[in-house]
This record gives C-alpha cells, sequence and structure tokens, in this order.
C-alpha cells in the first residue's frame, strides 16, 4: 500500500496575509495540493465608488502596508491615465526613485526576516538574534535606512504622504538630496555583505517549466514604472489590454482569484522580471548574478529570492544614480504642487478609463479606475501580483509534492511553505480583489 | 524578573502597522530585550497557546469569525493595546459601512457573495475591552515606543484629545484653509506630530475625531472659507464611519 499524507498548515506564517496549505495523499496518489487564501475580505473597489480620484491613492495606499509605495505608484499612473494628466519628467525621476526605494526595502525585508530562517534551520529571525546577531542587525539597519531616505523622499515608506496625482506636494531640498544620497551610499558596505550572505545559502532544487510576465520595454533600462506587458512565451500588449493578461477565474478554494495567459499558469515577481529584462540590469547587478549562477531562462521559483538579491544591488544603484542627476541638476520647486483634493482645480479632469501598471516587489501590479465627469469613481478594480501568482504556485505544489513524497510529513510541509515563501506572497492585498462588475 | 510575555495579531488590515514596528530598525532589538514576544505570524512561525501579559492588536473586526477570535484573544490577555486606525477607530474599512452590507458585497463579489462572511466592520473596543490605544495611519513608531511602555509599567496613557492644529502650528507650516484647501486638522486628535501637513498635504483625520471639538470655531471656519458640513463629514468619513456604530 502506498503512503497516506495529510498536510494541513492553517494560517502559514512568515508571508504577508492569511493563506492554508492542504495536502493530501491517499495511497501514493496526490488527491488534493491546494492554496487556501482565507484573508478577510475588506471590499476595496466597493469602498472606492463615489469617493473622488484624487482620493484614490490614499485609499489603496491602505490595501498593503509593505506595498504601500507600489500600490500609491499604480494608483495614481492610473488616475492620470483615467483624467488625461501626464506628469513631468522630474515627477517621473522622482516615481522611479520611490519605486526603487520600496522592491529594495521590501526584498530586504523577504531575505532577512521571511526567507533566511528557513535556510538557516529556525523558526524565525528571533533566535538569529542570538546566534546571528551581526546579520540581523544589519537587516534592521539596512531596512531602517530605507525608510529613512523615504521618509525624506515621500514624508514615509508606509502610506507615503507626498506623492500623489499630479506630481510631489513636497520636494526634495538640496540638503534632502544630500541625506538621502549619504544614507544610501553609506549602505554599500552592508549591500556587499548581504549579497555575501545570500551567496552562501542553499535553495532547494526543484525545476518547473511555465511563463514568465513582467513589464517589457524597447529602451535599455530595466523596466519598472512603465513599459507594455510582455512574456516569456512571446506574448506583448498594451497595459490598457490587462485584462487579456490575467484572464481571471474563480476557483472555490481561494478568496483571490487565480490567472492565466498561454498555458495553464503564469508568474510574475523578481524572478520573472529576471527572466525578460536581465540584459538591462546595471553591470553591478549582473555581476551578482553571474556570481551566483543566476541566468535566464530560470525556471526554479526558490530562486525567486535569489532574483531579488539581484534586483536589491539594481536599485540601490539606479537610486544612487538617480539622486546624483539631481544633485546635478538641480530640483524645479516650482513644480510642487498643492492639489490635494483639486479645490483648486489645477489638474483638469476628463472623464475617462485608466490604467497603471507597475512592477512592485512582488510582480506586475494592475489598477484600473473609470471616472466620472466630475472626478468621481464610478469603478475600480485591482489585480495583485499574487492573486496571479497562486495558480502557479498551486501548479508548483503539485510537481513538488510527488517528487518529494517518500520524504517525512514534516519535511514535506516545510518543504511546500518554503515554496510559498519564495513567491513572497502578499495575501492581504490579493484576496481584497475579485470579481468587479457595477450593478446600479 | 521574568519578562512579559507579548503577542502580535492581526485583522482586518494592510498589515503596514506591524511593519511600522519591524521597521523600528535595531531599537527593535531593545523592546525585544525587555519583552519576550511569543506570537507574530508575520515574522514568526511561533505559536503559542496560553496566556499572554499584553496583546498587540491591529486591524478591525469585519467578520464573525474575527469576533470570536478577538473575543478568545482577550479572555487570555492581562493587557490588551489597539494600533492603527483599523483597530482604534474602524478606519477605511469603516468606508464599507456606507453602504448597504447586502450591495457592497455583492458589487465586489457578485454571484459569490454568499461565500464571504462579513458583518459591518467594527474597532475592537466596540466588540471587547481596550486597555491602551495606538491612533493613526499607519501609527507613529515614538508613541507606539511609549504606549508600550506605559502598558509595561502599568501606567496609563491619554491619547492627546487637542487638534493636529496645536502641533501644525508649532511646526510653522502655513494653513492648508489659507492654500485653499479643505483640511480635517481642526478635528482630529493629535499625536502624529502633523505629519502629513508637514509633507505637503492635508489631514485626513486618521487618528479619529477629538471627543469635544470646537464646534463653533470650527464652523466660523467652514463659513469663512464658504465650505459644507457635508464636504468635511465626507472627508471624515474616510476613517471615522465607524464611530456612529453605538
Amino acid at each position: 500500500m502506498g503512503k497516506n499524507i495529510n498536510i494541513n498548515v492553517e494560517y502559514l506564517t512568515r508571508v504577508e496575509g492569511h493563506g492554508n496549505i492542504v495536502v493530501n495523499v491517499n495511497d501514493g496518489k496526490l488527491e488534493q495540493c491546494m492554496l487556501e487564501i482565507v484573508e478577510s475580505p475588506r471590499f476595496f473597489e466597493g469602498m472606492l465608488r463615489g469617493r473622488s480620484i484624487f482620493e484614490a491613492q490614499h485609499i489603496t495606499s491602505r490595501i498593503c502596508g509593505i506595498c504601500a509605495c507600489g500600490h500609491t505608484l499604480a494608483s495614481i499612473q492610473a488616475a492620470e491615465d483615467a483624467i488625461g494628466f501626464t506628469p513631468s519628467k522630474q515627477t517621473i525621476e522622482l516615481r522611479k526613485l520611490l519605486l526603487h526605494l520600496e522592491n529594495l526595502d521590501s526584498h530586504i525585508l523577504h531575505i532577512y526576516l521571511l526567507v533566511a530562517p528557513d535556510l538557516l534551520g529556525v523558526k524565525s529571525f528571533v533566535p538569529l538574534i542570538d546566534s546571528h546577531n551581526k546579520v540581523v542587525r544589519r537587516a534592521l539597519r539596512m531596512k531602517k535606512t530605507i525608510n529613512d531616505v523615504c521618509d525624506i523622499l515621500a514624508g514615509r515608506h508606509i502610506h507615503p504622504i507626498s506623492s500623489i496625482v499630479g506630481g510631489w506636494t513636497k520636494l526634495p531640498r538640496e540638503k534632502d538630496l544630500d541625506a538621502m544620497l549619504a544614507l544610501l551610499t553609506g549602505m554599500i558596505p552592508d549591500m556587499n555583505a548581504t549579497v555575501e550572505l545570500a551567496a552562501s545559502l542553499k535553495f532547494p532544487e526543484f525545476q518547473r517549466e511555465t511563463e514568465y510576465v513582467a513589464l517589457v520595454s524597447d529602451d535599455a533600462e530595466y523596466p519598472l514604472l512603465m513599459g507594455d506587458v510582455g512574456s516569456t512565451d512571446g506574448v506583448r500588449m498594451n497595459k490598457k489590454d490587462y485584462k487579456k493578461i490575467t484572464n481571471e477565474f474563480i476557483v472555490p478554494h481561494s478568496s483571490a482569484k487565480h490567472a492565466k495567459l498561454s498555458r495553464a499558469s503564469y508568474a510574475v515577481g523578481a524572478l520573472a522580471r529576471f527572466n525578460l529584462n536581465a540584459g538591462k540590469l546595471r553591470k553591478e547587478a549582473k555581476g551578482i548574478a553571474d556570481a551566483i549562477g543566476l541566468k535566464p531562462i530560470c525556471v526554479n521559483p526558490y530562486l525567486n529570492t535569489a532574483a531579488q538579491l539581484v534586483e536589491c544591488v539594481h536599485c540601490l544603484y539606479e537610486a544612487i544614480d538617480i539622486l546624483t542627476r539631481f544633485k546635478e541638476k538641480g530640483v524645479d520647486h516650482s513644480e510642487a504642487i498643492v492639489v490635494g483634493l483639486n479645490e483648486q482645480k489645477k489638474v483638469k479632469i476628463k472623464p475617462g478609463l485608466g490604467v497603471g501598471a507597475v512592477e512592485v516587489p512582488r510582480g506586475i501590479l494592475f489598477h484600473s479606475y473609470e471616472v466620472d465627469e466630475k472626478g468621481l469613481i464610478v469603478n475600480a478594480n485591482c489585480i495583485i501580483p499574487t492573486g496571479q501568482n497562486c495558480n502557479n504556485i498551486e501548479r508548483d505544489m503539485q510537481k513538488l509534492v510527488p517528487e518529494i513524497m517518500e520524504k517525512k510529513e514534516e519535511e514535506i510541509t516545510l518543504a511546500l511553505e518554503m515554496l510559498v515563501r519564495a513567491y513572497d506572497p502578499c495575501i492581504s492585498c490579493s484576496a481584497h480583489f475579485l470579481d468587479v462588475k457595477f450593478v446600479k | 524578573m521574568r519578562k512579559p510575555k507579548i503577542a502580535f495579531f492581526d485583522f482586518a488590515c494592510c498589515e503596514g502597522c506591524q511593519l511600522q514596528v519591524a521597521n523600528l530598525g535595531e531599537a527593535l532589538l531593545d523592546i525585544l530585550e525587555a519583552v519576550d514576544v511569543v506570537e507574530f505570524r508575520e515574522v514568526m512561525s511561533e505559536k503559542w497557546t496560553q496566556s499572554f501579559d499584553i496583546a498587540v492588536i491591529e486591524g478591525s473586526i469585519t467578520t464573525q469569525h474575527a469576533v470570536e477570535r478577538i473575543k478568545e484573544i482577550r479572555g487570555r490577555s492581562q493587557i490588551l493595546i489597539a494600533y492603527g486606525s483599523c483597530a482604534t477607530i474602524g478606519g477605511v474599512n469603516g468606508m464599507k459601512n456606507n453602504y448597504p452590507l447586502e450591495d457592497i458585497r455583492r458589487y465586489v463579489y457578485n454571484d459569490n457573495a454568499e461565500f464571504f462572511d462579513t458583518i459591518p466592520t467594527r474597532a475592537v473596543h466596540q466588540v471587547v475591552n481596550v486597555d491602551y490605544y495606538v491612533n493613526g495611519c499607519p501609527i507613529y513608531p515614538p508613541e507606539f515606543i511609549a504606549v508600550l511602555k506605559a502598558a509595561l509599567a502599568g501606567l496609563p496613557y491619554h491619547v492627546p484629545d487637542n487638534a493636529v492644529c496645536v502641533e501644525c502650528k508649532l511646526n510653522e507650516n502655513v494653513c492648508m484653509y489659507e492654500r485653499g484647501l479643505t483640511c480635517a486638522g481642526p478635528i482630529t486628535r493629535s499625536g502624529c506630530n502633523s505629519w502629513c501637513v508637514n509633507n505637503g498635504n492635508i489631514c485626513y483625520g486618521c487618528r479619529g475625531m477629538m471627543s469635544n471639538p470646537n464646534e463653533t470655531g470650527f464652523q466660523e471656519v467652514l463659513k469663512k472659507y464658504d465650505i459644507t458640513v457635508d464636504l468635511i463629514m465626507n472627508k471624515m468619513n474616510m476613517y471615522n464611519k465607524c464611530r456612529e456604530i453605538k
């Protein structure tokens, strides 16, 4: 008789939000293998109805504490697209800076606090305070540094204040640029130590071919804030067609919808971006990828964490470059806006439908709003990276379980938890966005 | 001396407040020396089944399951701290209460609405007793540390009950009304060091309404700038809709 395995991980830990892993093997046959999403729905799209488009960023930032800047930037892009506003070059440069900080911050949190404990064989970072004190201190120091830079740039990292539709309510002064540059360049030794640590970690071996989806572009820049949507199966579409990318469908065990494109499932995130755009990374980041042996197209999902490491290096140096350019050419303070809820009508409004597509830490994030002639939201939709990954994660689990079925149940459980964690899922985001149809 | 056992729990929220705690940097290690963190799902796999000296609660109560869970946690806790707007005043989750429940459930979940248990959003103290509050969206880290110290020392902590304007004036910001905008500062509790206004934005009322706002003074402000009460209440409802629950 074959083996029976019954795994039920309720409230998976060290991830954002609430999810369960359910695996059922009966007589050596895999009968059930799912990632249940059990997050309480929060009805954000419902709440947005009737609110001003100038409030959308403030509200949708509150979908997620980790990717608040990512939601902010996708929300602003969708809002500006809807009302027909074109941001200035300076505004875009500063938004790119904010996005680099966002990716850097989230990746550091994931690598050190969420993934490293598994690879070092402990339950959380708390035992590491004694066993790896320097490592924990470094992680917390790096996070604090990035947060301090965000404080200067946007008021704070969690729910940024000054980045809104139309531009920035506050622009960095000379001394702010100096302070941000000093903080980021001061972080380089810690980043080097991070690379060294990560390179020494052993990730599980596992391969499964799938389709990878990320922003793509024709210029030389590693696309994070703007671009078309592309895939490793050769798809390329304008962001306006995001629904043709995600093709969402409902499964009964998940309050997050599943997605698919050219095949049964697709993946988004750092590994997807690396697989599509590795050639556009900065030389510092390419060097790290070479050193740890990460090559496109990599189909080991556990190595999403390695791709995050490569992106950390890329984002840090890009952020330093952006600030250095502002130091040289100066910041045009006449661009600071006092738009608030647009009582002053500084930004013209036309009714319309807009889409934002931004590469946030966990992958491509879509926001879409429809506004009326007064600038009130009549329809809202957001498609979250983790929601897009759920289907792919389940298919990974379905391939992985039979390959490791002979191991102990605890080992199988850990391998599955680590697999889910590798995607850095943000379940609190994913569950809030299901079908959105406006029924009057 | 035995270290106090402390646990962090989250309900419907963005988990940003627990990240504010993680973002304290190396100061977090000092806190961890003073307390024994026994459960903190987002960063720890450990789980605790016994009683706590302090439970720190983030998020609003939005499902029947959450009602049962918060009661169970309260039953095991000596001291309960609610932190963040979602927990202390209902926060943005309260906007759900602007609509009939069935309507908003169908809007978001369509024909699958019956799968999704939901009840009107409530702040934590609207379900169980709360001993300490850390207001704000997100929490202001220095205030969190102040409240934690008070709780550990057994001292009371009073959430400031004067207007954000008090701190805003000290920070020498130009009044948003003077700049042609409406702002929730005059009726919102201070304690955030006028964080948003310092950064060129308006106050959205995330720390909750003062218990005794200067109504006459505020009505004069609204009259002077030709602003309706409805407009300002609509803005306040972004965070404060739950105060209507009795």
